[in-house]
């Protein structure tokens, strides 16, 4: 049985959110820590600290161990070989290595397709690779209330495109794409395909080799792990083949006055001491979510937008507009709004409440906590016809009642904000 | 929480009828400032003379706090020497506001502030020259 009042019990800052009334709905920028997880990371540091891949020592050797046994681990949680798993800072620096390795390795000028849909984490670093490499870029529609079909993809690839990159779920719309019939499409046509999949890995179940996807990006902290730790997933073929992205220390097996000798995979792309505690801390944060399994999570967090769905449909408030698809099976835990005056007001600027002032009442007046902004996401953003959104995310923790909350607040500041 | 922007009718009202808004034609400077962690943006026009400014005007979109701390400065400096709203500090327009912001939304409350700062420092080094 799933229960969130029972899960919250292992999260250490829920005594203070229990106790200062606060509803933490911003899981989409990042999650919170169980005890697990912060444990692992302390029990490290108290017990085994020491660098990896060094000393013939008896804490040298329990460092590493814990360090590629936490590879292992969360390699197999998503499906893939530890070798074909690259520690990284994050998502962002997973699409970075990606963009940039895959565009040398290819090695001549050639279109890659992203979506609207997607983050700037994989919109800047194609921008980035163009610019220094010379390929182009092509940035498709996407719909704002459906998933990305084969049938978008097919329309907008060429005889020139060698890359398609895409979000598995917007962090924006909720919007869960089918990537499988996707991938599977682009490798009959010898296309590479990207996954980022920072908004799905923590909230259903993933499965890399299912993706039939070459490489796949995802970051700790928005699956209860520490921050600073993230992952590329790919095939150990491709990224036999992709040249290293940075050099340094531990990415080597041999340096000479004018050249040196790449490691293996996965060490090649790791240049100097790795993030030990990131890994270890976000094992531990694998662990959990295994026992709670991907399914119940998914299940669980499906239940909770499709609650939020309803409400608002029943609610019926004038001044709320959200975005996204209306159909919970293609919909992440993830729901977007603005609000806005029903009537043209005579004021000179526009007649919307501001995200920012949404998010600071609904903090003061509920304890709600939401985001505001872009979220990283300025080409979706800008073709709903707005500048900025309130975004409201659920996780494990999250109930019912949170979402309650979450109307109560935008009931009361459209009683304050809007006359 | 006591003096909190929920409580501000100060805030309020200028959020509603922003005092000065609008163009300057040919002004002597002119900005276009923007608050990139939430995309709210302010164009201001002065009409200088005298080291004092004769007008100040602005278009802003962006939140309540943005849009009424635009309002309440130029209202403040309208007609003032400028090497007196020089020597203003940031926490001298907090002040204007009457309430206690995080330091989030302090950004909202002085893009106009960076504004207008920007522009006379840009016109004192001009005609110093």
């Amino acid at each position: 049985m799933f229960d969130p009042v029972e899960i919250r019990k292992h999260f250490p800052i829920y005594e203070r959110f229990q106790r200062e009334n606060i509803v933490y709905l911003d899981n989409a920028a990042t999650t919170q820590k169980p005890k697990e997880v912060i444990d692992a990371i302390v029990n490290y540091y108290e017990n085994s600290n020491s660098n990896v891949h060094r000393g013939v020592y008896r804490i040298g050797e329990e460092a590493t161990d814990l360090y590629n046994k936490s590879r292992e681990n969360i390699a197999g949680f998503t499906g893939g070989k530890p070798e074909g798993t690259i520690f990284v800072r994050n998502a962002t620096e997973a699409l970075n290595l990606a963009a940039n390795s895959l565009t040398r390795m290819i090695g001549k000028k050639f279109e890659v397709l992203v979506s609207r849909m997607e983050h700037h984490s994989n919109i800047v670093p194609w921008q980035i690779a163009s610019d220094t490499f010379g390929i182009r870029l092509k940035m498709m529609e996407s719909n704002i209330d459906r998933p990305l079909s084969w049938g978008d993809i097919e329309r907008n690839i060429t005889k020139d495109t060698r890359i398609v990159s895409l979000t598995h779920v917007s962090n924006l719309l909720g919007t869960i794409n089918d990537l499988r019939e996707i991938g599977k499409n682009l490798h009959e046509r010898g296309i590479y395909f990207i996954v980022d999949a920072a908004q799905s890995v923590p909230h259903m179940p993933v499965n890399f080799r299912d993706l039939n996807c070459d490489l796949m990006a995802f970051s700790g902290h928005k699956m209860l792990g520490p921050s600073g730790i993230g992952v590329l997933q790919g095939t150990p073929e491709i990224l036999e083949d992709m040249p290293p992205y940075m050099g340094g220390g531990e990415m080597i097996k041999e340096v000479f006055e004018d050249h040196f000798i790449a490691a293996d995979i996965p060490e090649k792309f790791e240049a100097g001491t790795p993030n030990i505690e990131g890994a270890i801390g976000l094992s531990a944060a694998v662990n959990f979510l295994k026992n709670l399994r991907m399914e119940s999570i998914r299940q669980h967090e499906k239940d909770l937008i499709a609650y939020t769905l309803e409400k608002e449909d029943e609610l019926n408030i004038p001044s709320l507009i959200s975005y996204g698809p209306r159909d919970p099976e293609v919909r992440g835990g993830i729901y977007s709004f603005n609000m806005r005056k029903n009537v043209e007001s005579e004021r000179p600027f526009g007649n919307e409440v501001h995200p920012h002032d949404i998010s600071h009442l609904a903090d003061r007046i509920e304890g709600v906590e939401v985001r505001s902004g872009h979220h990283c996401a300025m080409p979706q953003t800008v073709s709903l016809g707005v500048y900025a959104t309130a975004r409201a995310s659920f996780y494990i923790y999250n109930t019912r009642e949170d979402v309650d909350h979450l109307f109560d607040a935008i009931e009361k500041i459209g009683k304050r904000m809007i006359k | 929480m006591s003096e909190d922007i929920i409580y501000s009718a100060i805030i309020d009202e200028h959020y509603e009828e922003p005092r000065n808004f609008g163009k300057i034609e040919n002004p002597d400077e002119n900005i276009m400032e923007t608050n990139p962690t939430c995309g709210d943006t302010i164009a201001m026009y002065l009409r200088l003379g005298d080291g004092k400014i004769k007008d100040i005007k602005y278009v802003a979109r962006g939140c309540l706090i943005s849009v009424a701390s635009a309002s309440i400065l130029s209202e403040r400096v309208s007609g003032k020497d400028i090497k007196e709203i020089l020597k203003m500090k940031k926490e001298d327009i907090l002040s204007y506001l009457g309430i206690d912001l995080g330091p989030a939304r302090e950004k909202c409350a002085l893009l106009s502030y960076d504004a207008l700062i920007k522009m006379l420092k840009k016109y004192e080094s001009e005609t110093n020259q």
